[in-house]
């Protein structure tokens, strides 16, 4: 019927949608790859964030082996040596290349001064010893071991960062304190993140009288000062609690306080994601709130819930640090790096001794590689953008 | 904006209320009350206390009343200016604090203005200097002064000063002027010594406000009036303040809800540190021998002064921002 029809050409060629649309490896392997390795390859690409991530992950490993790395035991004291000074390690012994080693101290009272002073012994060399015994200890208060990476010459003194007050090495307490201080952070941060994502999840999965309720408690939360309030609840804890005890509790203070800026988060995502279709699906599926908001809801931002606690974590450590060092957090025996800066509390301690300041360099520095991680984690947890 | 400012006054004073709630609640959470604990301080220093005594005491300080009238008792003296009785020095609490309340507001304010007058300057250069030298030292010293404790930068500053010019930082005025009545000289002398726990305390909130002020006039500057207004030949400082530069200052008040707490925070544990004649001190010796009612009249001193800050910046933006009187809440 329609004659003057155009000619319809058909190619017989066998068609192939690959021979058009072939990806190159690279675009393959782009394409196909999960949200969390796209999220590695942004992540790889800041090399600040890099950088910061290995120092913290060299410093958390550092805490599973303490005892190993430490030259000496938490308590040992060499009373001979009080407020020694930091010793430098060093290579050649008139201009003879011998390996690691210190130059004894010896110690003088000044009599006029009544002041320890310590002299460098050029003639006493002491070589630095490598997995070597020493101090007896229990691996995790458990495995009995006495091997060090590095212990003092026989008979010989090794304070790399100098002694207390007591005779102890500071860099060994830096080290055990560590243990504690960065531990803090983390089991403050799994409650400030249970509270955050159940109470900010009601909120916005709900609405209306929740919501209005959750709003106002994250309202005044936010208007108080952290830090006099941290104060006052661990000033509050009964003083006949052990050790153990008052750590576990800081550190839920420190996770109870911290959960607004989170939940508010978690409460604006669900509030535009419960409208979502598929959320609808789920509920009519009969899925229960705690189903559809920890299954369907939340891995939609999990990245982005994870890279703003990582921005928290530097807040607890220091939180635990302040409170240590006012003496309203943890007492000794515990040492954290707050414990240990209690002693440079005296000014005038600090001017005679001013490696008493140096537990706070792990401080700053565990800060900043917090922030610097967090930050690169918070650019890498949008992939697709 | 009459009826705006009740709505807030109304929302400020049941935060007002739940904040105190909380701290009464803190306050009682230790065991015991503080006249037991008094009581075994006297008996360890070997003296007896009749047990009337201690009746006729619980009385007189209304701890035998239900805790909500004790509450309401709490709440009324701190409105009439009643702070309660300071054991360590068996003197009323308003006695001992003379005017460190003053200087408390005092700090806090310079603080605050300290973080204004300097991330200001700073934060339009790097947003007008993107990614030049200048914007990326500045970000990264901003980055360093977010992360870097300021009790401990209160350490190393006290630490330098000692050694290097061998004088003590750690005041907030001539030591003869302590107990001095408030002359001309002592006003001198504290603003002499204010700048540096103001320098201390403000960097962190600084280094955010930076951030936050470049982000936003970024964001401002990409708009399609810009582009607009530089085709047309404005002269670049003119296109930068006229509208910009306006539209970014707008956190500047806004954040204050953000930066205070903090602020106050800092000015906390930097003041006992560096031992400054203001509340902190004074709050860290109360909770350290468990002197709760002391310590939470503080608490709360420190409360109101950041609700109050809030409430007056919350009606500074609304005097700004016609939108906020009319829908009763920020456009962020």
């Amino acid at each position: 019927m329609n004659e003057d029809r155009l000619p319809h050409f058909v190619s017989d060629a066998p068609f192939e949608i690959e021979t058009i649309e072939r990806l190159t490896p690279e675009q393959e392997r782009y394409f196909l790859a999960s949200q969390w390795r796209l999220m590695w390859w942004r992540f790889r690409r800041h090399k600040v964030a890099l950088a910061a991530a290995i120092i913290l992950a060299l410093a958390y490993g550092s805490i599973l082996v303490t005892e190993f790395l430490a030259p000496y035991g938490l308590e040992s004291r060499d009373t001979g040596f009080i407020y020694a000074p930091p010793q430098r390690i060093r290579l050649f012994h008139e201009g003879e290349l011998i390996g690691p080693f210190v130059y004894g101290l010896k110690y003088r009272l000044n009599l006029e001064t009544l002041q320890r002073e310590y002299v460098i012994d050029r003639a006493r060399v002491q070589p630095i010893r490598f997995l070597c015994l020493g101090d007896a200890y229990r691996l995790w208060g458990l495995i009995p071991g006495r091997t060090h990476l590095m212990c003092p010459a026989k008979g010989g003194t090794l304070f790399l960062l100098g002694t207390d007050r007591l005779g102890r090495d500071i860099l060994s307490r830096i080290f055990y304190g560590a243990r504690i201080s960065l531990t803090v952070g983390l089991i403050g941060i799994a409650i400030s993140f249970t509270l955050g994502i159940t109470i900010g999840g009601a909120a916005g999965y709900f609405g209306g009288l929740v919501d209005s309720v959750v709003q106002r408690v994250i309202e005044i939360l936010r208007s108080l000062p952290e830090l006099p309030l941290w104060m006052a609840l661990s000033a509050a804890l009964p003083v006949t609690w052990s050790p153990i005890l008052v750590y576990f509790a800081i550190t839920i203070i420190l996770g109870l306080l911290d959960w607004p800026g989170l939940a508010r988060a978690v409460r604006s995502k669900l509030l535009a994601l419960r409208e979502e279709d598929f959320c609808t699906a789920a509920q009519l599926m009969g899925a229960r709130p705690s189903r559809i908001i920890g299954r369907h809801l939340l891995p939609n931002f999990m990245s982005h819930l994870i890279a703003s606690a990582s921005l928290s974590i530097p807040t607890m450590i220091l939180g635990e640090t302040a409170l240590s060092f006012l003496g309203l957090g943890l007492r000794p025996p515990v040492t954290s790096w707050g414990v240990l800066l209690t002693e440079a509390q005296n000014i005038e301690a600090v001017v005679l001794y001013p490696w008493l300041l140096l537990p706070m360099v792990p401080v700053i520095i565990t800060v900043l590689a917090f922030n610097f991680f967090g930050d690169g984690l918070r650019d890498a947890a949008d992939p697709y953008e | 904006m009459l009826n705006y400012l009740a709505r807030r006054l109304f929302t400020m004073i049941l935060t007002l209320l739940a904040v105190s709630a909380l701290i009464f609640i803190i306050i009682q959470l230790p065991p015991g009350d503080y006249l037991s604990s008094m009581m075994a301080e006297l008996q360890a220093q070997g003296e007896t206390v009749a047990g009337d005594k201690i009746e006729y005491l619980r009385h007189q300080y209304g701890l035998d009343r239900p805790m909500i009238e004790q509450y309401g008792l709490w709440i009324l003296g701190l409105v009439r200016g009643d702070f309660g009785y300071s054991f360590e020095y068996n003197r009323p609490v308003a006695e001992v604090v003379g005017d460190r309340l003053f200087l408390t507001v005092l700090l806090n304010f310079a603080t605050v203005l300290f973080i204004y007058a300097v991330s200001f300057p700073i934060g339009i250069y790097s947003a007008t200097h993107q990614y030049s030298w200048g914007d990326h030292g500045l970000t990264f010293l901003g980055l360093i002064g977010l992360a870097t404790p300021n009790f401990l930068l209160a350490l190393i500053l006290m630490y330098l000063a000692n050694v290097l010019f061998g004088t003590s930082i750690g005041t907030l005025m001539d030591e003869r002027y302590i107990n001095a009545p408030w002359s001309i000289d002592k006003a001198l002398s504290v603003l002499a010594h204010l700048w540096v726990p103001v320098l201390v305390i403000g960097t962190s909130g600084t280094a955010g406000m930076i951030r936050r002020l470049r982000a936003n006039l970024l964001d401002e500057l990409q708009k399609q009036y810009v582009v607009t207004g530089r085709a047309k030949g404005l002269s670049p400082s003119r296109l930068l303040t006229k509208y910009p530069l306006r539209m970014a200052l707008n956190p500047f008040i806004a954040d204050i809800g953000t930066l205070l707490p903090n602020v106050v925070s800092g000015s906390v544990i930097v003041s006992a540190v560096m031992s400054l004649q203001t509340t902190g001190p004074m709050l860290l010796r109360a909770l350290q021998s468990q002197d709760m009612y002391l310590a939470g009249s503080f608490l709360m001193f420190l409360g109101v002064l950041t609700v109050i800050g809030m409430f007056v910046s919350d009606v500074l933006l609304a005097i700004l921002d016609p939108r906020i009187r009319i829908e009763g809440r920020s456009m962020r």
